[in-house]
Parts: C-alpha cells; sequence; structure tokens
C-alpha cells in the first residue's frame, strides 16, 4: 500500500470516516449500474450478432446477384442505369438513454414512399438479373440501419462498462483499503496518544 | 436530417445508390480515410465500409467517432473479406465482460 503521509488528528479521522462511508455507497452504486450495463449489454450484443450475421448473408447474396447481373448486359448500360437513382434516404436521429449511456435510434425517411422506386432504370436495356440485385440488397437495407444502430450502442455501452469497473475496481481495491488503513492507524496513534497522556498524569500524581 | 455513406470499391457498392444512400467509391484505403473524415464532418451518420478496406484502416477512424454518434459498420464487399466485422462484435464483448462469452460457446 502506497505510503501516504496522514496527520493522526481527530479531524482527519472524521474526514477518512467520511470518506469511507462515500466510497463504500458510491461502490455499491456503481457496483450495480455495472451489473445492469452488463445485463443491457449482453441481451444487445446478441442481437447484434445475429443482426451482423443476418446482413452480412444478406448483402454477399445481392453482391453475388449484382455479378451475375452485369455479366449479362454491358458496363455503360448498367453504370446509366445506376446513375441517376430516384431514392434518397435521410435519417433522423434520436438519443435514447441506456443507464445514463446515451446511445443512437435511427429513423430513416425515404424521398419518394413508393418502395418500386428503387428501379431507377428502364426496363428496355436491362436484364431482369439486375431487378432481383436491388430488390435482394433493399431487403436487407432495414437491417443495415438497425445493425448501424445497435452496433454503435454496443461499442458505446462497452466503453462504458470498462470505465464503471475500473471505477468500481479502484473504489473496492485501492480507495476503501486505503480510508480503512488510514483510520485504523488515527485511531492507533489518538488511543496511544491518550495512554500517554494517562500515564504521564499518573506519573506526576505518584511524585507529588 | 443526416445522411448516409457508403465507401469501399466501386464495385462493391455501386448497387446501394439504388436504395438512396449515397455512395463514395475508393481506390484505396488511405483515399477512404481523407474521404471519411469529410464525411463525419458533412452530416453524414452512418458510413457503411467495406470490409477489405476497414480492415487497415478501422482502428484509426473508429478513434474519430468515438465520443459521437456517427456509426461506421464494415459489410462485406465483392472481394477481401476478412470477417471484422464480426471480429469487432467480439471486441466489444471481450472489452465489456473481459472474457469473449459469445463466440466461445459455439466452438
Amino acid at each position: 500500500m502506497a505510503n501516504v503521509q496522514i496527520n493522526p488528528t481527530r479531524m482527519e479521522l472524521t474526514r477518512l470516516k467520511k470518506k469511507r462511508i462515500m466510497a463504500v455507497r458510491g461502490h455499491k452504486l456503481l457496483k450495480d449500474k455495472r451489473d445492469e450495463l452488463m445485463k443491457q449489454f449482453i441481451s444487445m450484443v446478441e442481437e447484434n450478432k445475429s443482426l451482423r450475421e443476418k446482413v452480412e448473408l444478406g448483402i454477399k447474396k445481392a453482391l453475388e446477384k449484382f455479378l451475375l447481373a452485369r455479366s449479362e448486359m454491358s458496363d455503360e448500360y448498367l453504370n446509366t442505369a445506376l446513375l441517376a437513382t430516384k431514392q434518397s434516404v435521410s435519417l433522423d436521429v434520436n438519443i435514447k438513454n441506456i443507464m445514463s449511456v446515451n446511445v443512437p435510434e435511427f429513423n430513416y425517411t425515404t424521398r419518394t414512399a413508393d418502395s418500386n422506386d428503387i428501379y431507377s432504370y428502364g426496363l428496355a436495356f436491362t436484364s431482369f438479373g439486375l431487378d432481383d440485385a436491388v430488390k435482394s440488397l433493399s431487403d436487407v437495407f432495414e437491417d443495415m440501419l438497425k445493425l448501424a444502430e445497435r452496433e454503435k450502442a454496443c461499442q458505446l455501452l462497452a466503453a462504458e462498462i470498462e470505465k464503471t469497473r475500473r471505477r468500481v475496481n479502484a473504489l473496492e481495491y485501492v480507495v476503501i483499503p486505503q480510508t480503512q488503513h488510514g483510520i485504523k492507524y488515527i485511531s492507533m496513534k489518538l488511543d496511544e496518544n491518550e495512554r500517554g497522556a494517562q500515564v504521564r498524569l499518573m506519573k506526576t500524581s505518584a511524585t507529588k | 436530417m443526416y445522411r448516409i455513406a457508403v465507401v469501399g470499391d466501386r464495385d462493391s457498392i455501386y448497387g446501394f445508390a439504388t436504395l438512396g444512400m449515397e455512395v463514395f467509391p475508393v481506390n484505396n484505403a488511405e483515399e477512404a480515410k481523407g474521404k471519411i473524415n469529410k464525411l463525419i464532418k458533412d452530416n453524414v451518420m452512418v458510413i457503411y465500409l467495406t470490409e477489405s478496406i476497414a480492415n487497415e484502416i478501422y482502428e484509426e477512424i473508429s478513434e474519430l467517432v468515438l465520443d459521437s454518434m456517427v456509426s461506421i459498420v464494415p459489410i462485406p464487399g465483392l472481394y477481401g473479406n476478412t470477417g471484422i466485422g464480426l471480429k469487432n462484435v467480439k471486441i466489444s464483448v471481450e472489452k465489456a465482460v473481459g472474457t469473449d462469452i459469445l463466440f466461445s460457446q459455439n466452438k
């Protein structure tokens, strides 16, 4: 334990006692916070994992379809077909509070309400494979957004849990033992002083 | 209102334009880094990044968005997939719990 110079006074003793009470209370609160954060985190990260697996699979499939569609038509036509897109998406962000951690919540709005507006091209020069590819990509879109939201939330929660855990450990293994040690030291010193004074008094009264 | 961006090699991301996301084709990780830096300052909330590029620069760029709500999500591309997306989930579990409890069950 680090040697900290402590003044063996009554004032210091009351200060340390107050500090210990505060530290114990803080420790309990932070421990509860950590446990609850962990509970939230576990359920969220499980969702994150399954979402990610789903999205990755969906995107991979869609990319394969795009590749096939590309082989069925010329590059120029494909480029022109995807050049001017009708649809556009914008995000609205709400802040959600989970155990004092702010996590984002994304709501998206599309420019046109019609879900068929993802096909931004005429049907004359494009292969049907392209339609299929675009459709399969649009199917994962919602999950992709949810994944972005969950993944960010998980990262933020993980950082907060790490921070809280460090605080809990610091209180448990450093602050509380240190103050206890200080309290013990002061009370022993004060007792010793008292005994010393008593003996001195006895000695002086005996010599009279 | 915020925007959604997709950054990566052109072949992997051009399809996302049909959904209304903004695509930013890049050729290498360095270029992607510059682009992402710019996008973050420019009202973009979600950035999807192909894994082949994310693999090289993810740590650097994730530090940029540590305290903000901007989300950078690795997605698989046509080639060079490294599984960094799932690896990140694993890392955050390890960071929070201390040990990997999600993936160890499956083995």
